[in-house]
């Protein structure tokens, strides 16, 4: 006797829990691998998993068992050329030899390696981080609905029915439609026992008359009318839809060599993957700027060529102009990240210190710069330095000098704050 | 070579469907019962690989309690799946009531009904009929254990959280392998059970009471008098000693090794019976299958697959192959389950002499004692003839520390294959396979410390993740504990935790 069951449209992930179990446990060596990663693979394809090592004795599970040493015999196939009594020279490698242990312990030299998920691998890689001022701005917008239930209605199509709910309400308009006439034939019947009993002919006849009348009244209510039928109903309910804007400012001056801006294009992508995260919608503004500033895609962004001067202020007051015309600060979450490697005209700066104080900042999260250079710090970094000490929760800067520098800085610029600080 | 014109097979292309794989079980079944085979109903579930990851995970169970081992077992199939390191299990049959079998749905028709005779009929059997299995676990009612183990432990998560509860649970389950009564039987239940609880109800009644005469002034010589050794005899069982006595345990902590204990002994009969098991399944899957053919039910092509796997899972490596890892107990089993048959439809006068009571007798009633009466210590002991030790060429080696050399003490000859035999037997068994640990005193009235008592076998040593394993015991006892090895009376080595 057999079943024959088709478990394939069974929930998958059945192990996701144990799997996160064993990912919460080895944590630490999780967070080295990631940042590992991180400093050897192009930022350009952050997203996908990584394969993760672990030492193998720090995953084994211990149990008791039989060391090397003592005498043991074992029994091994395939006999050749032995007989008894023969002896062969222990093989290199000790007590371990073959047979039953030497599986145990040839898989035990390993290590453990698995693949993290792309999931898992960015949550590793932004984990302890957060969004400065993280007001979720909400908007209700026209994009995102859910269907909720919200009760039941006495119209509908009926692949909506309630069956429960018809039935339900049927029977209660059964009872309250033929209570009155069948108590009186419960009345009626114990009567006509009795006039039977009697002999009572005439009462009789009139009693089963009545009965009769009563009976076929009963039977005219419907089992289930019209009126009884219930649907379902559901309402669109607006989802309230956080978003967010990132503006990345890029100097792409003469000055700025191509190892430079991939140093910017990486810290600009692991900003865009860590808003990606947090929002439900991101959208992406590029600015770049020499002598003047142009909104562009993101190819032009980082591999058009430029030569020229150097005016930052151009940049941030093109991205204000921006905010101004699409991007209103009660809708969005605004974040600006500059990249620069310090260069400006010097009578520029206090300009650009002005822009940002009067028409940027108040409006946007958390505005970040970043320099990249190993040369002393620039005109611009000393100017915005005194906006830092004026504004440290909406404004940072950092400095980059190498490319192994970026993810330490970006960890240092969204660290989460703790209190007492 | 006659039958071929009659022949009518059930199918003959390699895709499978619910009707087809029904076809074939009903055929399978009907030449199962044929041969006598008495098995419990079975449930077969198509699932799809990524699901046999899962179960591959929590160790074949359908559900299980969560860990995060059990993950680790996931990550790693699933890798060596996907890098195909690894191939699947064809199929995974759980001691159950009924008996639940897996196919994968990749798996062409022929590999199906090879997974229905081999599991649903063949292991199924062999887990109905086996003493081991019928004294040691209860298979109707493991998958309600199970369920009731989960959502305890999912309980005691969210009341003691997740780590303190993994901690007990990593403790545990380093002492699994010694969560079992190896030598005790198991009580019938019932009146007897009823009994027993009473006992215990009693037994606790009564530490009670000592707790409280202790508060009493006690004389000296009194005390010395009362100095006795407790347990009174070594107890095999660690983790019941641990249930029953560790002073600081909570008793949702107490439940949590009783729950590990309970998997530790339903998984101990398979154990000790991995080559029979193997050994039986394989032997009927064959059978089956061939008479299938024999019938005219399937196509020659059908077999051609068949074999072509079978032959791949009976594959034995010799000593000296690269990818050589012990013996295969698959190849053994099928190896010594075909030859009782063929030494009763067969015998040579070597059988006669060897095997007088096997020799010539009815083949079914002989596998089936086999099957039902042994384990795989006792079965190679009793059954393991000249004839399989002479065609897997077996060999034994000593390996003496003391020895600069290998020594080799019996080949398959008539001076070797008593010897053979007997060292074969001993490797299955699970009380040399594991060190004897026991635990000998617990010094209830001073320092409440634990002392257990490694019995060395031929002078073997324990390995390093001993220390580790202390740890937990020391985790779970809450005072002191000690593990002395022992070797020919001799204290060779002491480890203490703390």
């Amino acid at each position: 006797m057999s079943y024959i069951v088709d478990r394939r449209a069974n929930s998958r992930n059945k192990s996701a829990v144990n799997r996160q179990r064993f990912l919460k446990r080895y944590r630490g060596h999780i967070q080295r691998a990631v940042q590992d990663a991180i400093k050897e693979r192009s930022i350009t394809d952050m997203e996908r998993g990584e394969a993760v090592t672990i030492p193998a004795a720090d995953v084994s599970e211990p149990v008791f068992a039989h060391g090397g040493g003592g005498r043991r015999g074992i029994v091994h196939p395939g006999n050749r050329e032995f007989v008894a009594g023969d002896r062969i020279a222990r093989p290199p490698g000790g007590a371990g030899g073959a047979g039953g242990q030497a599986s145990n312990s040839g898989e035990g030299e390993d290590d453990f390696v698995f693949q993290l998920t792309q999931e898992e691998f960015l949550d590793v890689l932004f984990e302890d981080l957060e969004l400065p001022n993280l007001v979720k701005r909400h908007l209700i917008g026209s994009d995102s609905y859910k269907r909720v239930h919200a009760g039941y209605t006495s119209d509908g199509v009926p692949a909506k029915l309630s069956v429960l709910r018809s039935l339900r309400v049927a029977k209660a308009r059964r009872i309250a439609l033929t209570g009155g006439a069948r108590k009186r034939i419960e009345e009626l019947e114990d009567d006509l026992v009795l006039a039977e009993g009697g002999s009572d002919e005439v009462t009789s006849m009139r009693i089963k008359k009545e009965l009769r009348g009563l009976k076929e009244r009963v039977a005219r209510v419907p089992f289930l009318d019209k009126y009884d039928l219930r649907y379902n109903l559901h309402v669109k309910q607006p989802q309230p839809t956080s978003k967010a804007v990132m503006f990345c400012i890029m100097d792409v001056s003469g000055s700025m060599d191509q190892q430079i801006k991939d140093m910017a294009k990486r810290f600009f992508l692991l900003l865009y993957l860590f808003l990606k995260r947090n929002y439900d919608r991101t959208e992406l503004v590029f600015i770049r700027h020499h002598t003047v500033a142009k909104e562009v895609d993101e190819q032009e962004f980082f591999y058009s060529r430029e030569t020229g001067g150097t005016v930052v202020s151009s940049a941030l007051k093109l991205m204000a102009e921006i905010m101004a015309a699409r991007y209103s600060p009660n809708e969005w979450n605004i974040y600006g990240a500059q990249a620069s490697d310090g260069d400006n005209w010097n009578d520029d700066s206090p300009v650009c210190s002005e822009v940002l104080k009067k028409s940027i900042l108040p409006a946007v999260q958390y505005f970040s710069y970043v320099e990249i250079t190993k040369r002393d710090p620039q005109a611009l970094w000393l100017e915005y330095e005194k906006l830092a000490g004026a504004d440290p929760d909406r404004f940072a800067q950092r400095r980059i000098a190498e490319v192994s520098d970026i993810y330490p800085v970006f960890r240092q610029l969204f660290a989460r704050k703790v209190a007492a600080t | 070579m006659t039958a071929v014109e009659k022949r009518q097979p059930i199918s003959d292309c390699s895709d499978w469907t619910f009707e087809l794989i029904e076809a074939y079980d009903r055929e399978i079944g009907r030449i199962a019962a044929d041969f006598g085979l008495d098995t419990y109903p079975n449930q077969i579930e198509v699932i799809r690989s990524d699901q046999m990851l899962d179960a591959y995970a929590s160790v074949g169970m359908p559900l299980n309690y969560n860990h995060w081992s059990f993950g680790k077992h996931f990550v790693e199939a699933e890798r060596g799946y996907s890098k195909g390191y690894m191939a699947l299990a064809y199929e995974i049959v759980i001691n159950s009531n009924p008996c639940i079998a897996y196919l994968m749905e990749e798996n062409t028709m022929t590999m199906q009904a090879l997974v229905i005779a081999h599991a649903c009929y063949g292991h199924n059997s062999f887990f109905k009929g086996n003493y081991l299995f019928r004294t040691w676990t209860d298979a109707g009612s493991i998958i309600d254990y199970l369920a009731f183990a989960k959502q305890y432990i999912a309980q005691c998560e969210e009341r003691y959280g997740a780590d303190a509860v993994e901690q007990v649970l990593d403790s545990c389950h380093a002492l699994m392998n010694y969560g079992v009564d190896r030598y005790k039987r198991p009580y019938p239940i019932s009146a007897e059970e009823e009994r027993r609880r009473q006992r215990e109800r009693a037994e606790y009644i009564q530490r009670n009471l000592n707790d409280l005469w202790r508060t009493i002034p006690q004389t000296r010589a009194e005390t010395e008098v009362d100095e006795e050794v407790f347990p009174k005899e070594p107890q095999e069982n660690l983790l019941y000693f641990v249930e029953k006595n560790a002073p600081l345990l909570e008793s949702w902590q107490r439940e949590m090794v009783r729950i590990v204990r309970k998997v530790a002994q339903y998984f101990y009969p398979q154990r000790q019976t991995q080559v029979m098991n193997e050994g039986w399944a394989t032997f009927w899957h064959y059978t089956l299958l061939n008479r299938l053919y024999d019938e005219g039910l399937v196509t020659d092509g059908f077999m051609m697959e068949f074999l072509a796997s079978h032959t791949a899972v009976l594959s034995q490596p010799s000593f000296d192959a690269p990818y050589y890892s012990g013996i295969n107990p698959y190849a053994l089993g099928f190896a010594m389950f075909s030859d009782i048959r063929r030494m009763c439809e067969a015998p040579t006068d070597e059988d006669r002499e060897w095997f007088p009571d096997v020799a010539g007798r009815d083949w079914r009633e002989v596998v089936q004692h086999a099957m039902r009466d042994f384990k795989d210590e006792s079965f190679i002991l009793q059954f393991l003839s000249p004839k399989v030790m002479r065609d897997l060429r077996l060999f034994a080696v000593i390996d003496d520390d003391e020895d600069s050399e290998y020594e080799v003490t019996a080949i398959h000859d008539s001076m070797g294959y008593r010897r053979l035999r007997e060292q074969l037997a001993s490797q299955y068994n699970l009380g040399d396979r594991e060190p004897n640990i026991q635990v000998v005193r617990a010094d209830i009235r001073g320092d409440r410390s634990l002392t257990l008592r490694h019995n060395q076998h031929n002078r073997r040593p324990l390995g390093d993740s001993a220390d580790e394993v202390m740890r937990h015991l020391h985790r779970l006892w809450g005072f002191p504990v000690r593990l002395e090895s022992v070797s020919n009376d001799e204290v060779t080595q002491t480890r203490t935790c703390p």
